[in-house]
């Protein structure tokens, strides 16, 4: 049977806002299953030409697939989300690149022919499923010396990452976190933001966290706009002592859920959907666990070199900021200045909270964003570095393209 | 709050010790699409969805409070909403009956009335506008409470809403009457309030909510608090605008209260007078004076409070929410064993509904078995069509059917059929020998555990079980006609009825999702044996003289669910012959056998009346030979109760049942004998019957009574 590969788009892409995981942080009595049904309702009543027949497939992304995380989300979440029970679903798990390989994964099979219509999504309630719960590391790791010990804590690993490159100081990483933050706020400012944020009820019944009762997440909980260079400067570096990577210059722990909706071309100007982006490339790539925070640079050079382009011909960059170095060695390495303005237009993971498994669709639904009101820009890409020592890219093109005027 | 209201609720307060009180947590939010700050009550007791939300004095003043904190922020235009919803699956099921059932004076009676009005009342006279979020069950109070807001939404996984006060005994009296008729005409008022309730407190789905316009939008539960608070946002932004359908207030409000008015008569006889009291107000509520109507409620709640009929309603509903779910003296549920096969001797109708009820319950094979293959093949082509029939209706889909046919079995061969089963009930003719001949070969080939029940209604379980090498494991299992909608079952005790026999009993009882009642045995044990000894002091009358019509209108103002010739009808002249006989063989004192029924039975006359009329069929009058001693219905229906009191009384004093609780959950569940009876024993000891007849109450005062100041 003769095949041809065809052309995947990003119709739709919608997030709960992220909340600060812990007793106070807003979604401490959600339970995480409950936010993705959220955003796949969302993603269904924001499309109302897609028949919901036509999804082919619900690809959830967790890092801790147990409790409320667990049962083959994707299956049971499309079910809570009221899609037919004909829709097949399935989790998968690439730890913070989770729902950036949902949407790569699901893609490719769009690409084939296996599917018209998915949902790809992520989620992660660190408050629940703290990181590393119920892990159990074969004792090779360290016995064979197969990997640093320090490769099983991502700050560790941010840290690392300092000492590989010296010139990217903690000075320069404040510095980037500063931006993050007040590039976030004039986004929400400027209601960039909020277009794609799915209201969810919280209830609350320790006073712990604040008033009790049923409340409604409507915003993002852990920006703070505000934040200065002599606010960050002070702060502790829990990863080492004298350390440079502190609360500051990293993402936090976070609870919050991201879902995208993806098409065949012909497919979504079949069905009226609208196309907001177009996927030229994806690529993965493995670096050493112990500086997992570079993955995103031989990523990146694979994803270019499929699609034959350089990084001269992206004008927009999402990359994911688990932590200030791993956004600065990615920019370092392609020679961009750390204060590009095409990287990170509206902040990032500083600012607004980093879910692992949830956060790579963020990336796609503001580049999504970006493009639409920049149509000289072609290229965009969204990165971000991977747990245990991987990176992951994936270069889209603007439909809004508006040629070379 | 004013303090006449916080000094109300205080005094309430006092009269409710055992309150559990509903905290009125106010959180505020920031409405979606920039609509501005709102401040959402949450009602919750703090416990899960098992122990529903309530409203009691201690409750409302917490609402209160958090209606004065609301208050201050929207007057000070800080909030530009205020809504109400409840935790989790639960909206709020209404006030704390448990405290109204304890109350002695009439004026905290109207305390409780008014408590409610003066905190709910607010919610409409904010400087915003109010919404209620009913996300769960929602009943009598907690759907007042919403009705008193500007607009209200629904989840249409909501499963239950009602306005059940009418059934217990009430009226919604915290706005309800007054409120609803305004929003939704008199008729779906009539509806919600009389008919529903009167339907075994028939609850609507969100849907019909929404449909019927109590709701003004209606959102799926998957995300229904964030879709009501958008909705909510785009009210106050005016990007919707709510309308609602014009009420009727001409001659279709009249109309609609005179048919509550037949609702009523047809359920209740007259003889309740919550449903009345309720048609009262709605009629009233006409003129759209809600001070006044708010006013009445307060004075019927009052009245209500304080009568016998609420009272006695309280005691059924508790009778048949608790007492029915876990039996008086039933053995420890640890000892009951596991039936994983039925074995059913009999294929005759009864049989077969029995044999259909096992294998739809418990899900294990059934096998009938009868003395010819033509009756067993009857019998299981009975359950087939009958579970074609559930498939026909959707209540089970095709794989449920196929197994459950598949379930159903018949052979004529009890040795092969029987020797894995652990319970086998025999359905066959009513007769102590044929019975002792089944169980001795039912004995023989069952195995060592397996419970031998019996269905009899009247034969004597011990008698039944003295010839086998295992008495021990006979029990009395008796159902009441029609099986599948009356919920009383009677688990018959022997005398050497052992308890794990009993516990297995109970067991299936349970998952038979039956109301069991643990019976000596006895003659004709409960319910046979106070119809037996009622129809027969109506028959007696009637062959002493009284004309059938005036014997028969005798209980009328009981409002019991049908009168005696009809009850008479329904159960069959023969098996009420039948069933009058043995318990004359027992108590020839008491229990006459009405030569003319005999009659009747003799020429197999099935009814007394000419079908569909309360007219004497004359066939049946000729047969009639009666004396000249003619009674009114005032002496008939004395002679009759002086007759039930008695009973009962030797009953309890036989050991028959436990309490007199039984009794009355007995009559509730098997007679269908009204709530506002309390069965019948709270009447017998309202009316003074009981102590005129047995020199004694049944029930301490206070217990389904109001208790002396």
């Amino acid at each position: 049977m003769p095949r041809t590969a065809r052309d995947v788009v990003f119709v739709d892409g919608v997030r709960t806002p992220f909340g600060k995981a812990g007793p106070k942080g807003i979604y401490h009595e959600t339970r995480a299953d409950d936010m993705v049904v959220k955003c796949i309702r969302e993603l269904l009543r924001r499309n109302p030409d897609l028949p919901v027949e036509r999804v082919d497939e619900v690809a959830v992304a967790a890092t801790t697939q147990i409790g409320d995380q667990g049962l083959t989300l994707g299956r049971t979440a499309g079910i809570l989300a009221g899609l037919p029970k004909t829709v097949p679903g399935y989790s998968i798990d690439r730890m913070c690149a989770g729902a950036m390989t949902a949407v790569t994964t699901t893609a490719g099979s769009i690409a084939f022919g296996a599917y018209d219509v998915v949902v790809a999504g992520g989620v992660e309630h660190m408050g629940r499923h703290p990181m590393g719960e119920g892990v159990d590391p074969n004792p090779r790791f360290v016995s064979e010396k197969l990997v640093d010990e320090s490769a099983m804590f991502m700050g560790m690993t941010a840290e690392n990452l300092h000492d590989r490159f010296p010139h990217l100081t903690k000075e320069r990483a404040d510095a980037y976190a500063v931006r993050s933050q007040e590039k976030a706020a004039k986004a929400y400012a400027n209601e960039r933001i909020q277009p794609d944020l799915v209201p969810v009820s919280v209830r609350r019944t320790s006073p712990e966290g604040g008033e009790t009762g049923w409340g409604l997440a409507t915003a993002d909980e852990p920006m703070r706009p505000g934040t200065t260079l002599e606010g960050l400067a002070g702060l502790k570096t829990p990863f080492r002592a004298h350390g440079r990577v502190t609360p500051g210059n990293s993402a936090g722990l976070n609870d919050g859920a991201t879902a995208s909706l993806l098409a065949g071309e012909d497919v979504a100007r079949e069905l009226g959907l609208p196309v907001r982006m177009r996927l030229v490339s994806f690529a993965f790539a493995g670096v050493e666990p112990e500086v997992m925070g570079v993955g995103p640079v031989p990523a990146t050079e694979k994803a270019l070199a499929k699609a034959g382009l350089s990084m001269d011909d992206i004008g927009l960059l999402e990359i994911n900021e688990a932590f200030a170095v791993q956004v600065l060695a990615l920019l370092d390495h392609y020679g961009i200045a750390d204060d590009d303005p095409r990287v990170n237009q509206y902040g990032g993971a500083i600012a607004f909270g980093h879910p692992l498994a949830s956060s790579g669709v963020r990336l796609m639904t503001q580049l999504a964003r970006q493009f639409e009101e920049q149509p000289h820009v072609r290229y965009g890409l969204t990165t971000m570095c991977v747990g245990f020592g991987m990176g992951g890219t994936v270069i889209w093109e603007n439909p809004h393209w508006e040629g070379n005027k | 709050m004013t303090s006449k209201t916080a000094e109300l609720l205080k005094g309430a307060a006092e009269l409710f010790p055992d309150e559990v009180v509903t905290q009125a947590h106010v959180r505020h939010l920031d409405l979606p699409s920039g609509a501005g700050k709102f401040a959402l009550i949450t009602l919750d007791n703090g416990l899960d969805h098992t122990k529903p939300t309530t409203f009691g004095p201690a409750s409302l003043a917490n609402l209160d409070a958090a209606i004065d904190q609301v208050e201050k922020e929207a007057a000070d235009g800080e909030i530009k909403g205020v809504g109400i919803t409840g935790k989790p699956f639960i909206f709020a099921v209404g006030a704390d009956l448990k405290g109204v059932g304890q109350l002695t004076r009439h004026e905290d009676a109207l305390a409780i009335g008014r408590g409610g009005h003066d905190v709910f009342k607010r919610l409409s006279a904010l400087a915003v506008p109010t919404f209620a979020y009913y996300n769960g069950a929602a009943m009598g109070g907690g759907v007042e409470v919403g009705l008193h807001c500007t607009y209200r939404t629904v989840s249409a996984a909501l499963p239950a809403f009602s306005l059940p006060e009418v059934f217990l005994g009430l009226v919604p009296g915290w706005g309800g009457c007054a409120l609803l008729p305004n929003l939704i005409g008199a008729d779906r008022a009539v509806s919600v309030i009389i008919e529903n309730s009167l339907n075994q407190n028939r609850q609507l789905k969100g849907k019909q909510v929404y449909e019927l316009g109590i709701a003004d939008a209606l959102f799926e539960g998957a995300d229904f608090l964030e879709e009501s608070l958008r909705w909510t946002s785009a009210v106050l932004r005016g990007e919707v605008e709510v309308t609602r359908a014009e009420v009727d207030r001409g001659e279709g409000w009249d109309a609609a209260v005179a048919r509550g008015k037949e609702i009523a008569d047809s359920k209740v006889h007259g003889a309740a007078p919550a449903p009345y009291r309720a048609l009262d107000i709605i009629a009233q509520a006409k003129n759209g004076d809600l001070r006044q109507g708010f006013e009445a409620e307060d004075s019927a709640l009052a009245d209500l409070i304080m009568s016998g009929e609420l009272r006695s309603g309280l005691y059924a509903f508790d009778l048949v929410q608790k007492r029915a779910k876990r039996p008086a003296g039933a053995p420890s549920k640890e000892l009951a064993r596991p039936v994983t096969k039925v074995g059913v001797v009999g294929a005759g109708l009864m049989a077969s509904q029995l044999g259909l009820l096992f294998a739809r319950r418990l899900e294990v094979p059934v096998v009938l078995t009868d003395i010819d293959q033509e009756r067993v093949d009857k019998g299981v082509a009975y359950c087939h069509e009958e579970i074609d029939k559930l498939l026909l209706k959707g209540r089970v889909n095709q794989d449920k059917a196929n197994r459950l046919k598949g379930l159903v079995t018949g052979s004529l061969d009890k040795a092969a059929s029987f020797a894995d089963a652990d319970f086998v009930i025999e359905a066959v003719f009513e007769e102590m020998g044929v019975k002792q001949k089944v169980f001795a070969e039912v004995e023989a080939v069952v195995p060592e555990h397996a419970v031998l029940a019996t269905n009899t209604s009247s034969l004597s379980v011990s008698e039944m079980a003295s010839q086998l090498k295992h008495p021990e494991r006979v029990v009395g299992f008796h159902f009441f006609n029609p099986v599948a909608v009356l919920p009383l079952l009677e688990i018959v005790r022997g005398e050497k009825t052992d308890d794990a026999s009993l516990a297995t009993a109970f067991a299936v009882a349970k998952k038979l999702k039956k109301s069991a009642v643990l019976v000596k045995d006895a003659p004709a044990f409960v319910v046979n044996r106070v119809l037996t000894r009622f129809l027969g002091e109506v028959l007696a009358s009637i062959d002493e003289g009284t004309p059938v019509e005036v014997a028969d209108r005798a209980l009328g103002p009981l409002g019991l669910p049908m009168s005696p010739i009809v009850l008479l009808e329904l159960v069959g002249p023969a098996v009420a012959h039948h069933v009058s006989q043995t318990l004359n063989a027992a108590f020839p004192d008491r229990f006459a056998v009405s030569a003319n029924l005999g009659r009747v039975v003799g020429a197999g006359k099935r009814n007394l009346y000419v079908p569909g009329t309360l007219e004497i069929d004359p066939a049946v009058a000729a047969l009639f030979e009666t004396g000249d001693t003619q009674l009114t219905e005032e002496q008939v229906r004395e002679r009759a109760l002086n007759a039930i009191a008695e009973e009962i009384r030797l009953m309890l004093d036989e050991g028959v049942v436990a309490e007199a609780q039984d009794i009355d959950l007995c009559l509730i569940t098997g007679a269908g004998w009204p709530f506002h009876l309390g069965g019948i024993t709270p009447y017998l000891d309202r009316e003074g019957v009981s102590e005129r007849v047995t020199g004694r109450r049944f029930l301490e005062p206070g217990t389904a009574s109001v208790p002396a100041a």
